[in-house]
C-alpha cells in the first residue's frame, strides 16, 4: 500500500513538473527565431550553454536582464554571419572570460575540474573495495567450522 | 585509533584545500577581466555634450586614461560620483565616461546635478561597446595605458582605497602627493 502510495505522487508530480515546464515554455524570455531550422537549433543550443554574467546562475537563454537580451542579439549575429559554435563561445571567452561557459573548456587551468569527479570516484572505489574486503575476511572467519556449542573463545584461527 | 587516521586525513586536507580557495578567490562575485593586458576594445561613439564630436580609442592613444561605465539607472552609480569628482580634482588621469544603455537628456541632467568628472563622455546605446569590454554591471572602471592595453579593471562603486592603492600605483610616476 505505502508503495502504491509513492508511486502515485510521484506520477503526480512529474506531472505537476512536466506542467510547470510547458507553462515556462510559453513564458520564455527570448522569443528570437533565426531564419533557417539548423541554426535556431544552434542559437538555442548555445544560449543555453552561456551564462548570463548579470545573474550568474542562469543561462542567457532564460535570463530577462538587458545584458542576457544584448548577448543573446550578438550570439545570433555571429551566427548569421557564419560562425562555427567554437568561434561564437571564442568571442564570448574573449570578453567575459572562461567563466561565462556554463561548460568550462579543457584546458591546464580547468584540467583538474574535469580529472576530480574520476579521482573521486576511484577514490571511493578504493574505500568500497577496502571495506567489502575487511567484512568478506570476517565472513570467512566465521564460516570455519566450529563445534556444536558455537564458537568458543580462544578456539579460532 | 588507525581506523579514524584516513577519514581524518582527507578531512584535513580537503579543509585545506578549501581555505587555499577562499583566500586566493578574488573579491566575491568579482569575475576577473580576460582584458587585462591586451588592447582595450576600439570604440567610437557619439558624445554626450558635442553632438558633433564622436569619443574615439583611437584618439585617446598615447595617453592613459580611466574608462568608466556609467549610466543614470545605475544606483551604484550615484554612490561614486563623489569619488570620481575627487579623481578629477586629483588631475592624475582624465576620466572617459561609457555611458551604457542610458537616455542623453537624464545623463545631461545627472552631470549639471552631480557635476560632471569626466573629459569626455561616449554614449553606447547599443551596448555593443560595454560588451567589448566585458561589462556585466555598472559601475565598471578600466584603467588604459597609452599604449592603448587595459591594465586594471575595477568592477563596483569606485573607492578612494582602490584609487590611491591599485590605480595611483599602476600611473607612470604617479602625482600621489595631490590625492
Amino acid at each position: 500500500m505505502r508503495q502504491r502510495t509513492s508511486t502515485l505522487g510521484t506520477a503526480l508530480i512529474a506531472t505537476a513538473m512536466a506542467g510547470v515546464l510547458l507553462t515556462l515554455r510559453a513564458w520564455a524570455v527570448d522569443p528570437t527565431e533565426l531564419p533557417d531550422a539548423r541554426l535556431q537549433a544552434r542559437y538555442l543550443a548555445l544560449t543555453h550553454e552561456l551564462r548570463c554574467m548579470q545573474c550568474q546562475n542562469e543561462t542567457l537563454a532564460d535570463s530577462p536582464v538587458d545584458l542576457a537580451a544584448d548577448l543573446r542579439r550578438e550570439v545570433r549575429d555571429l551566427l548569421l554571419q557564419g560562425k562555427s559554435d567554437d568561434e561564437v563561445r571564442a568571442w564570448m571567452v574573449a570578453r567575459y572570460g572562461d567563466f561565462i561557459l556554463f561548460r568550462p573548456r579543457f584546458s591546464p587551468r580547468t584540467a583538474w575540474l574535469w580529472f576530480a569527479p574520476g579521482v573521486a570516484l576511484l577514490i571511493g572505489a578504493a574505500v568500497c573495495w577496502r571495506i567489502v574486503r575487511g567484512r568478506t575476511a570476517l565472513v570467512d572467519a566465521d564460516s570455519e567450522p566450529v563445534g556444536d556449542d558455537g564458537p568458543v573463545p580462544g578456539t579460532r584461527g | 585509533m588507525n581506523r579514524f587516521a584516513l577519514p581524518m586525513a582527507v578531512f584535513v586536507a580537503l579543509v585545506v584545500v578549501l581555505a587555499i580557495g577562499i583566500k586566493h578567490s578574488p573579491q566575491k562575485g568579482i569575475i576577473l577581466s580576460p582584458l587585462i593586458g591586451k588592447p582595450a576594445p576600439p570604440f567610437s561613439l557619439p558624445s554626450l555634450n558635442d553632438a558633433a564630436h564622436v569619443v574615439a580609442s583611437q584618439d585617446l592613444k598615447g595617453r592613459w586614461y580611466l574608462l568608466n561605465v556609467w549610466g543614470t539607472w545605475c544606483v551604484e552609480c550615484r554612490a561614486e560620483h563623489q569619488m570620481l569628482l575627487e579623481a578629477r580634482d586629483a588631475h592624475a588621469v582624465p576620466l572617459i565616461g561609457l555611458d551604457w544603455k542610458d537616455d542623453d537628456a537624464q545623463a545631461r541632467e545627472w552631470l549639471a546635478q552631480l557635476g560632471n568628472p569626466y573629459e569626455a563622455v561616449a554614449l553606447d546605446h547599443s551596448g555593443n561597446t560595454a560588451v567589448d569590454y566585458g561589462v556585466y554591471g555598472a559601475p565598471e572602471t578600466f584603467l588604459i595605458s597609452d599604449q592603448g592595453i587595459v591594465v586594471y579593471k575595477y568592477v563596483g562603486p569606485l573607492t578612494r582605497e582602490v584609487w590611491t592603492k591599485e590605480i595611483l600605483p599602476r600611473l607612470p610616476a604617479h602625482p600621489a602627493a595631490k590625492s
